[in-house]
This record gives C-alpha cells, sequence and structure tokens, in this order.
C-alpha cells in the first residue's frame, strides 16, 4: 500500500535519512523505535510530505506521491496524522476540531459532520467534552481528541509520531487504549514510539532505525527477544 | 496651581465660554473631530492593506524559478519599512504633501490619509508578521495533515488566532494613529487640532481651547478602547 524507494532527506548539511526502503502492507501496524536523532520522526513526516524528501521516491496506492503532478493536498486527505504535540486547534471547540476538515474539505452539511464528530466522539469515550474547547481538557484527552480529528476525514493510513511522548505517565494508558482499538479495527498504522511493551503487544512488524537507516525489521517479538544486530542489542539493553 | 485655577475660572473662561458656545465654535471642534476621524479612517484602511500586503511578502516562499522576484520585493518592503520607521511621521507627511502628491487634484483629507496610511502600514506589516509567526507551527501541520490547502489553513485555522494575538497591538497602533493625525496641520488639515488653534487666535488664549481638544481626543481614544475591550473579552472565551 505505502512504498519507500532509497528515501533521502538532507537539512542543510544534516543528512537525517540515508536511504530507507520498505513497503507497507494493508492492514499492517509498523511500530519504529530507535534512539533520538535516528531519524524515524522524520521518516514518518516524509510520508505525507510533511517534510519534502531530498531524493527517492514514496507511492500510495500506486501513486507517486512526490511526483510534481501530485495533489498532495487529496493524498494527505487518505493520510491521518496525529502528533506528539497534539495541536489540536485552541480557538475551536473540541467538536469543531473534528467536523472542521470534513465540513470544509468534503463540503459536508454541518448535521452530517457534526454526526461523524460525535461518532468519533463516542469512540474515544469523550462525547462529554463536545463543546469544551482543547485548553479545558488533559493532555490525554487533548490526544484521543487529536486521533478523532484525523479519522474524521476516514484515513486509510494513520501515522503516529511519538503520541504518548508528551503525556504524564498516568495518561499514557488511555491513548494507547484508543491506538489499539484502532489496531483491532485492521487499520494501517505506522507508529513512531518510545513505549516498548505497547510496541511489542500491537506491532506486526517492527523497525529499529538508527543514524538514518533501518538497522533492522521483523516481527517485534523476534527483534526484542533475539535481536541480530549489535546496534539493536545495545539500544534495547538500554531500554528494557 | 492656583495660577492655572485662576485661569481656568477666570475671566477668560467666561471670554472662552462666549466664543465656544454663543458663538458656536464647538461646531468648529465638532468638524474638526470628524476630519480626525475621516482621516484616522482613511489611514487605517490603507495601512491595513499595506500592512497585509507587505507581511505576505515578507512571509512569502517563492519557487525555485521565482526565486529572484521573491528577493527584489523582500529588499523593497524591508528598505520601505526601514525608511518608515527610520524617520519622523512629520517628515514624510510633509515630503508627501510637497513633493510626492505635489500639484495632483486631491483633497488635503485623502493626501493626508494616503500619506499616514502608508506611515501606519509599514507598523501594522510588522504586526501582524508577528501575529502570523507567533503561531505555534505545529497549527499548520495539523491543518495540512488533514488535507487543507495552504491557503484554507490561514484562512480557518491560522487567522484567527493571529488575529486574536494582533488585536492588543492593532488598537495601540489605531489610538497612535489618531493622536498622531494631529500632525496633519504640517500641510493645513482642518482637524481637531487645527481646531484648537482657530479658538486660540480667536480667544488670545491657549489654555482652554486646547483642553477641549485633548478631552476630545480622550474621548475618540477612551470610546474605542472601551469597544475592543469588549471585543478582546469576547474573543478569548476559548481561554
Amino acid at each position: 500500500m505505502i512504498k519507500i524507494n532509497e528515501l533521502h532527506k538532507s537539512f542543510g548539511s544534516l543528512h537525517v535519512l540515508k536511504g530507507i526502503t520498505d513497503y507497507v502492507n494493508k492492514g499492517e501496524v509498523v511500530v519504529i523505535i530507535g534512539p533520538s536523532g535516528s531519524g524515524k520522526s522524520t521518516y514518518l513526516r516524509c510520508i505525507n510530505l510533511m517534510e519534502q524528501p531530498t531524493s527517492g521516491q514514496i507511492s500510495i496506492d500506486n501513486i507517486d506521491i512526490t511526483g510534481p503532478k501530485t495533489d498532495i493536498n487529496q493524498i494527505r486527505q487518505k493520510v491521518g496524522m496525529v502528533f506528539q504535540q497534539f495541536n489540536l486547534f485552541p480557538h475551536m471547540t473540541v467538536l469543531e476540531n473534528i467536523s472542521l476538515a470534513p465540513s470544509k474539505i468534503k463540503n459536508l452539511s454541518k448535521e452530517e459532520a457534526d454526526k461523524i464528530a460525535y461518532h468519533l466522539l463516542d469512540k474515544v469515550g469523550l462525547r462529554d467534552k463536545a463543546n469544551e474547547y482543547p485548553s479545558r481538557l488533559s493532555g490525554g484527552q487533548k490526544q484521543r481528541i487529536a486521533i478523532a480529528r484525523s479519522l474524521a476525514m476516514n484515513p486509510e493510513v494513520m501515522l503516529f509520531d511519538e503520541p504518548t511522548s508528551a503525556l504524564d505517565p498516568e495518561m499514557v494508558k488511555e491513548v494507547l487504549e484508543v491506538i489499539k482499538e484502532l489496531v483491532r479495527e485492521g487499520m494501517t498504522m505506522m507508529i513512531v514510539t518510545h513505549e516498548m511493551g505497547f510496541a511489542k503487544e500491537v506491532g506486526t512488524r517492527l523497525l529499529f532505525m538508527d543514524e538514518g537507516k533501518i538497522v533492522e525489521e521483523g516481527n517485534p517479538r523476534d527483534v526484542f527477544e533475539n535481536p541480530k544486530e549489535e546496534r539493536t542489542k545495545l539500544f534495547l539493553s538500554k531500554v528494557l | 496651581m492656583l495660577n492655572f485655577l485662576t485661569k481656568i475660572l477666570g475671566q477668560q473662561t467666561i471670554d472662552f465660554y462666549k466664543v465656544f458656545i454663543e458663538d458656536k465654535y464647538y461646531m468648529v471642534v465638532f468638524k474638526g473631530m470628524l476630519w480626525t476621524l475621516g482621516l484616522t479612517a482613511i489611514a487605517l484602511v490603507i495601512g491595513t492593506l499595506i500592512g497585509i500586503v507587505v507581511a505576505v511578502i515578507q512571509m512569502s516562499q517563492f519557487s525555485k524559478e521565482l526565486k529572484w522576484l521573491e528577493k527584489i520585493l523582500k529588499t523593497i518592503t524591508k528598505v520601505y519599512i526601514d525608511i518608515i520607521r527610520g524617520t519622523p511621521a512629520a517628515v514624510q507627511i510633509v515630503l508627501m504633501w510637497t513633493v510626492l502628491f505635489a500639484g495632483l487634484p486631491l483633497p488635503r483629507i485623502l493626501v493626508g490619509g494616503i500619506a499616514f496610511g502608508i506611515n501606519s502600514g509599514a507598523y501594522m506589516a510588522e504586526l501582524i508578521r508577528a501575529g502570523i509567526q507567533g503561531i505555534d507551527k505545529g497549527q499548520t501541520e495539523a491543518g495540512r495533515s488533514l488535507g487543507f490547502k495552504y491557503t484554507e489553513t490561514m484562512r480557518y485555522i491560522i487567522m484567527p488566532q493571529a488575529f486574536k494575538q494582533m488585536l492588543p497591538a492593532f488598537v495601540s497602533e489605531f489610538i497612535v494613529l489618531i493622536k498622531e493625525t494631529a500632525i496633519i496641520s504640517f500641510i493645513g488639515g482642518t482637524d481637531l487640532m487645527k481646531a484648537s488653534s482657530i479658538m486660540m487666535s480667536r480667544t488670545y488664549n491657549a489654555l482652554q481651547p486646547l483642553l477641549i481638544v485633548a478631552a476630545c481626543y480622550l474621548l475618540l481614544t477612551g470610546i474605542f478602547t472601551k469597544i475592543m475591550r469588549k471585543v478582546e473579552k469576547k474573543i478569548n472565551i476559548s481561554n
């Protein structure tokens, strides 16, 4: 479904991604781990062109998204993204946060867009917060709303960029539960995370990245229990 | 202090009262006030438009083929801001009246409005730019990741927040503008300030006319400040 070929990304003289080739199947849950600065967030952000690749190709559903004629806005509607810092729109209520994209991009009526929003609020268990502003929510609640917001466009793929890293420890679980629910529904996902237990539990495939490359990949259980590469062993010995 | 009070309560005031009320010089003040308001309004509209255009140019990123144009436009706007902010408004107004618009059959209020607009635009541009750039980058990313175009992201997500941020600075700029228009008398505008000098030459008396005019300026800025405080309160519900 997503094909990545020889992806390179540089920021000025800093070479962050040094040739990534990968393939994500429909329904796969790819978890990406690695030390900070390894390029895992940049990799994820290239998939929906939040970062413009320096070279290489990415195609989604056989459409080359790096091509000059591709309408990236249309591609992004199919690829939801959840950020570490939530990035909710502070000037809108929770309901408006979720219904904005369906109503403005898909031109749905207010009723239809609200219906989608309420349905998603039920899903993340926050219907009672519909008319609150984000500033009144806890971190965990904010992230659940952010997930609902990207689901509102009915994406085929979801990208999670360290979704729990900015949360207080007691709020991590409620967010992970929502993500697990998506896994059960068969959503295709790529998740950059530091939650090793979670990675092991939900991942169908694990990538270990370091210095801009995929150092090791495989079934999460296998990689965690029997890492093959020295670099992976060293990293896991520090975090587990 | 005693001297001041005698002046306020003494013969001078009785004389001034006669001129102001009985000779209907309050109409001069009223007309001056309207003139000041009109001038400020023209300047505000022009200044805001220039400010938006300049701010957009300063933040723009042209495609590779048009980088040269971006460079030229950015240099022009930067020089414009530097010159306007680095020279006195009075000098700019007189220069524009005597050089730039010399001989054009335009009413003084319009030339003044354009001149003050050009002046105010430089300050507006900076405050608009600061307002937009003050919004967290994550907001743009969230909008774009949902599939919004750049312009839609600006419209639905960035501008409503930036506007809120800009409002206090915008109010200050407006108040500065109302007061600064007093120097329009350099090119012979018949504004509030002029009204005071008309009354002064009639009564040979400076204190009362200046106090009246000061009160008028205070009234104008006061009303505006009050309205804007209400507006600010209203749009701050989301905090």
